[in-house]
């Protein structure tokens, strides 16, 4: 039952990544692009990993989806069709894929996987504990790096806000 | 997961009738679909209706009173219209984006009803993250919103489309911020704890000071991320016709109108349940009596929409600026001290 389903996530994945990229049509190819986050969504559901799920639906699909329309809605001529790009970049953008891909795989089969009997459920008490902690397993240094560079992404924001105000 | 404690004779019976543990769990898991999508169609039937008639009790009016008794028909006979109406369109739209719209907004609302806790026994998805799954689903509805105004090819469903979105995501923060403040008061994200953790005393009464300052937050956000007045200048009328639905027509508008309505309902649950005890009888009067938890949600739910419909037959409508203003500079403040507060008063003990 849970194969099934995983083999039907993977092919949305699939299905919508190359969608995604194919698309002539930035709208269309951004909604693809939110196809493919909530399949992501759905493995880790799929994993009893609810927190990592719930927090890829509501800042990739929620957050960073929506700021992308907001922007492409500013853009100019949203509605003619994207054109090809150039056979040079084709081939190096191919390059690349086939790179990343050769990295993934190797990272992936090169490491031994574990198989336990039992899924643990991640409670929000332990992952607060691990976020804030200093020792072993502990994540507080990444935490306070993210919450800095939140401030200063803030502080940045109001700057430029503020800026062409003034030059008015 | 899912929560049959008190269906389990129900669970038994289909076992025996199917022999086969795969095959019962997916009839089940199809009879709960089918049930909460009768249930979805019927509050939100029930909920225009009760608009209606409170709207018409605000005007000194009657209101629909013909069609069945009390007119208890008259939004049946309206959904009969709306489903039996040609499905128009603009020749320039994009057409699967166009179509894709409306069903972002029900299918998010749908979602979000499965981990509502409608009483002890009736609750689909427990999920141990629940309050926050239920924001970050919520937070996806949106883009239905966008994606109607944008491809409606029409200038004033895309005024619409955009002040909706920069509206819901602003006041997004507030909620989450609330549920924040709640959530410390609580310590956990489970929906069926956080109930039963106000067993004894309300999350309102056991929060005091910072409970109310967030319920009152609460009630202003709510009322804006559903887009009712006076937040409802996404659909303004005298500016923009219909707002973000303005193409839409048939069961396409109706999808639009419900799940507004159910997103009412939505919020209104989760109001009650993190401030108000959700399905607990107050004093535990009636605690013995099995399905008298359904009752007491309802009640709760149904107080809490009659102050929504209350607020959009009371006030006018703001205009943008004033509705950011209104968030930006004073409720994510106010909510901010509110976290601190909260924190300080569960850390300090004070509350009951």
């Amino acid at each position: 039952m849970e194969r099934l389903f995983f083999y039907f996530i993977a092919i949305i994945i699939l299905v919508f990544s190359v969608m995604a990229v194919n698309s002539r049509n930035m709208m269309r190819s951004i909604i693809y692009l939110l196809f493919v986050l909530l399949g992501v969504a759905g493995i880790y559901f799929l994993l009893e990993y609810n927190f990592l799920a719930a927090v890829e639906l509501s800042v990739y699909a929620g957050g960073i989806i929506i700021l992308y329309i907001n922007s492409i809605m500013l853009i100019d001529k949203i509605g003619v069709p994207m054109e090809k790009p150039k056979g040079s970049r084709q081939l190096l953008a191919g390059l690349l894929s086939i790179f990343g891909l050769g990295v993934s795989l190797f990272a992936i089969y090169s490491y031994h996987f574990n198989q336990t009997a039992t899924t643990t459920e991640t409670t929000v008490k332990e992952l607060g504990k691990h976020l804030l902690s200093y020792g072993n397993n502990g994540f507080i240094l990444p935490f306070e790096l993210i919450s800095i560079f939140l401030l200063a992404a803030l502080v940045g924001a109001i700057a430029i806000a503020k800026s062409t105000k003034t030059l008015k | 997961m899912i929560i049959l404690s008190n269906f389990s004779n129900i669970h038994q019976w289909l076992l025996g009738l199917i022999q086969n543990a795969v095959a019962t769990r997916v009839v089940e898991l199809t009879i709960i679909a089918l049930a909460y999508l009768a249930a979805f169609a019927l509050i939100g039937l029930l909920l225009v209706l009760a608009e209606r008639r409170i709207a018409a009790f605000f005007q000194l009016r009657l209101g629909p009173n013909r069609v069945g008794p009390w007119g208890l028909f008259q939004t049946v006979a309206d959904a009969l219209k709306l489903v039996s109406k040609e499905l128009t369109g603009t020749v320039k739209a994009d057409k699967f984006l166009y179509g894709l719209a409306p069903y972002f907004v029900i299918i998010t609302a749908l979602v979000s009803m499965s981990i509502i806790p409608f009483s002890k026994e009736v609750q689909v998805f427990d999920i141990n993250i629940g309050i926050f799954f239920f924001i970050s689903v919520s937070s996806l509805g949106v883009i239905g919103i966008f994606l109607a105004g944008w491809s409606s090819n029409n200038k004033y469903s895309l005024i619409g489309g955009m002040r909706t979105g920069i509206q819901m995501v602003s006041y997004e923060l507030s909620v989450g911020m609330v549920v924040v403040t709640m959530v410390i008061l609580s310590g956990t994200l489970q929906l069926s704890q956080i109930v039963a953790l106000q067993q004894h005393t309300w999350f309102i009464f056991q929060g005091h000071v910072s409970a109310i300052i967030a319920f009152m937050v609460m009630m202003i956000a709510s009322t804006a991320e559903t887009n009712r007045t006076p937040f409802d200048l996404v659909e303004a009328e005298s500016e923009l016709g219909a707002g973000f639905h303005t193409e839409y027509s048939g069961m396409n508008f109706a999808y639009f109108f419900l799940s507004e309505f159910m997103n009412m309902f939505l919020s209104a649950s989760i109001i009650v349940v993190l401030f108000f005890g959700g399905w607990l009888s107050p004093f535990g009067i009636t605690a013995g009596i099995p399905f008298m938890g359904l009752f007491w949600f309802i009640l709760k739910v149904s107080v809490v929409i009659f102050i929504f419909m209350w607020f959009r037959w009371t006030f006018p409508r703001l205009r943008i600026d004033q509705i950011l203003t209104l968030e930006w500079k004073y409720l994510l403040p106010i909510n901010m001290v509110n976290i601190v507060l909260m924190a300080a008063l569960v850390w300090l003990g004070l509350t009951f």
